[in-house]
């Protein structure tokens, strides 16, 4: 859920409004309902079929509109916002091209349960299946990637769509909910006499009080027990009380890369982040726990490795507020159907105090013997230096977003991460191009925080055309560009498993980002020519407004330990 | 898992799903959709609207597999699905209908 539990009793208490009546159109019935959202910011690209939305929109100073540079642009920038509030956030697209353009951003926020409602414009409903001019179908392209959605006929279907759509993205296991109005609807015009009350999560269900009490006497029986946090327990807003679990039952914590931030790394119990890059001991640790807790974690992949040999010597608690979740890779010995922040609040008073003190010895000594090795991290120009000097430069309030590739991995094991939602990386899709307009998003939904975006020579490139939206923005947005000159998760694949056959990861032509930048009317700094690296970063971190910070790091680091695709995390090379 | 052949198909034990549903254009896709993403094959497909016509019932004929049981739990979390009845292969509904597809 992405809503507390009271803020979902008091939305409960918004009541639908009786008012005088008045005929509006469509596309203007959708702006008052996304105004009586609460919406105050939304991203997207105008074209002909969603002209009427817009130009309804243009009547309202309620809603700002960020004007992206390509829509799929639009679509992270309202992931950017939903990802740093938990709140549903808007993103639109005209039909067609569009439409196509926004799919990315949708599947992202899908495998990673984003709360986003994407409006769409459709070509009018008689001319829909005759091939019309930028004519796609938008809901049959939708079905598979988003939570619901929908294909309005009339405009009196707005009134119950719109609100649904917020409800059914923010209930639950959140995600992405489409609404495609073709532009006869828009047009429509209808009287209203009464106004629906806003979509909000609903409660989820109740959680077995019969597994909670088991899961509390395997939690009191265990001798080597873990707990591992996934994104679930950001989404929930139950990082508190999963430290407090793991303090009161002393759980040595592993987090999922969604996760990171729910504890704070330097905590205690912190292992980091588990699996294909996570630190030794934290896999090494996990292969001898005789219990598992996974709270909000899906045991992805990336995060289990070889599932036969993840955790083989565990049971499993399994909690999770989607059903589906449960016995889908690793059969639980308990599974909990729930929201983890409510399971949790039930679980902490009854599971007995513990010290477990040689379980946590012993952790504490895989620790000291296997730790992550962040060779270079006291100098700012290695990849470990630079991400320790930026957050050194900063603190707790900055939030930090991230491209994908290795600098992504590099940030998520280096960077001391100690806040939820703090965090804004794609896990899931593993989307390069994710982090310059979802760190955007974030800039606006929370103005007095600095944005800090690591990103990558290729992933920049992949939606480089958001750099001019900051600028028109003001967006507070800082991008520490990697430059390897390579994609290098690639070409540390090919070199570690191709034989060293190196084929389209080397780029021959790398632009000058400085002047791109500057092109783009952004501030820039080239770290590269700078006598003090660490007073050019501070700098340039501190001074409002976005910039660009360059940096060439050595196209021949590896993120390290690596667990080749395939094996188990304990057999990791490297690190 | 997708490349049985037809014979290894058929010797697979058989389950019917009776599902009720939202009455609306695109459900069907929604619900279909979840099997053929996972090359699922759906061997029979019936569907009526029921009473008024607000909600149809979909009755599926489909392979038991190991993936049966989370094909289920993702049937039952889409919006428009009231509710998933698991039967064996021996309902009636399919059986009834042979006569209609004689070779």
């Amino acid at each position: 859920m992405s809503s507390t539990p009271t803020e979902a009793r008091s939305a409960a208490a918004e009541a639908a409004t009786q008012t005088a009546a008045e005929t509006l159109s469509g596309a203007q019935i959708v702006v008052r309902l996304l105004e009586r959202q609460g919406i105050t910011t939304v991203a997207g690209i105008p074209g002909g079929a969603i002209l009427p939305f817009y130009d309804a929109l243009s009547g309202t100073d309620r809603i700002h509109h960020v004007l992206a540079r390509h829509e799929q642009g639009a679509g992270f920038m309202a992931q950017g916002m939903a990802r740093a509030t938990g709140k549903p956030a808007v993103c639109l697209a005209s039909s067609g091209p569009g439409a196509t353009n926004l799919l990315t951003a949708i599947a992202d926020a899908k495998l990673d349960s984003i709360p986003l409602v994407a409006i769409t414009g459709q070509v009018p409903k008689a001319m829909i299946g005759t091939d019309a001019f930028q004519e796609v179908d938008t809901y049959g392209l939708t079905l598979p990637i988003t939570k619901h959605n929908f294909l309005v006929s009339s405009a009196e279907e707005l009134l119950e769509v719109i609100p649904r759509a917020f409800e059914i993205a923010a209930s639950g296991r959140p995600g992405p909910v489409l609404v495609d109005i073709p532009k006869d609807v828009q047009n429509q015009r209808i009287e209203v006499r009464e106004w629906p009350a806003p979509g909000r999560a609903l409660p989820a269900p109740v959680a077995d009080e019969a597994a909670i009490l088991a899961a509390v006497e395997m939690i009191a029986a265990a001798e080597k027990p873990i707990l591992y946090l996934g994104g679930g327990v950001v989404h929930s807003g139950a990082a508190e009380l999963a430290v407090a679990l793991a303090e009161k039952a002393s759980l040595p914590t592993v987090m999922t890369l969604m996760a990171l931030g729910a504890m704070p790394v330097d905590h205690p119990l912190s292992l980091g982040m588990l699996g294909m890059h996570g630190a030794r001991c934290t896999n090494l640790a996990l292969d001898e726990c005789d219990l598992l807790i996974a709270v909000g974690a899906r045991f992805d992949d990336r995060a289990t490795g070889k599932v036969a040999a993840f955790c083989p010597g565990a049971k499993i608690i399994h909690i999770d507020i989607d059903p589906s979740e449960l016995d889908k890779i690793k059969a639980a010995h308990v599974g909990i159907t729930g929201d983890v922040s409510d399971v949790l609040q039930r679980l902490l008073p009854k599971v007995p105090p513990q010290l477990r003190k040689r379980w946590l010895s012993h952790v504490a000594g895989l620790k000291s013997q296997h730790p992550l090795q962040t060779p270079g991290i006291d100098d700012p120009r290695t990849h470990y230096g630079l991400i320790s000097a930026v957050a050194a430069a900063l603190d707790d309030q900055a939030t930090v977003a991230t491209d994908v590739g290795q600098h992504q991995m590099w940030v998520a094991q280096a960077y001391p991460l100690r806040r939820p939602r703090q965090w804004l990386t794609s896990g899931g899709l593993g989307t390069m191009g994710f982090g310059l307009p979802a760190a955007i998003g974030a800039a606006l939904a929370e103005p007095q925080r600095t944005v800090v975006c690591f990103s990558g020579d290729g992933s920049i490139l992949m939606n480089i055309q958001e750099l001019v939206t900051a600028a028109e923005e003001g967006a507070n947005v800082k991008v520490v560009l990697m430059n390897n000159a390579s994609l290098g998760l690639v070409y540390q694949q090919q070199t570690l498993f191709y034989g060293e056959r190196i084929y389209a990861s080397k780029f021959q032509s790398v632009p000058d980002f400085i002047k791109v930048a500057e092109g783009f009317g952004i501030r820039a700094v080239d770290l590269d020519k700078v006598a003090h690296p660490r007073v050019a970063l501070a700098e340039a971190l501190n001074a409002p407004g976005p910039c660009l910070i360059h940096a060439s790091i050595d196209m021949n680091e590896k993120v390290y330990p690596m667990v080749p695709p395939g094996a188990s995390n304990k057999d990791m090379i490297g690190g | 898992m997708n490349a049985i052949s037809p014979n290894e198909r058929k010797a697979l034990a058989r389950a019917v799903l009776e599902i009720d549903v939202n009455n609306h254009a695109g459900v069907m896709s929604h619900v279909v959709g979840l099997f053929s993403r996972r090359a699922y094959n759906v061997e029979g497909i019936l569907v009526m609207p029921v009473g008024q016509g607000d909600t149809s019932r979909i009755w599926l004929l489909v392979n038991e597999d190991v993936r049966l049981p989370q094909m289920i739990k993702q049937v039952e979390k889409l919006e428009d699905v009231l509710a998933v009845r698991r039967h064996g292969a021996d309902h009636a509904v399919f059986e009834r209908l042979e006569e209609f597809f004689q070779a």
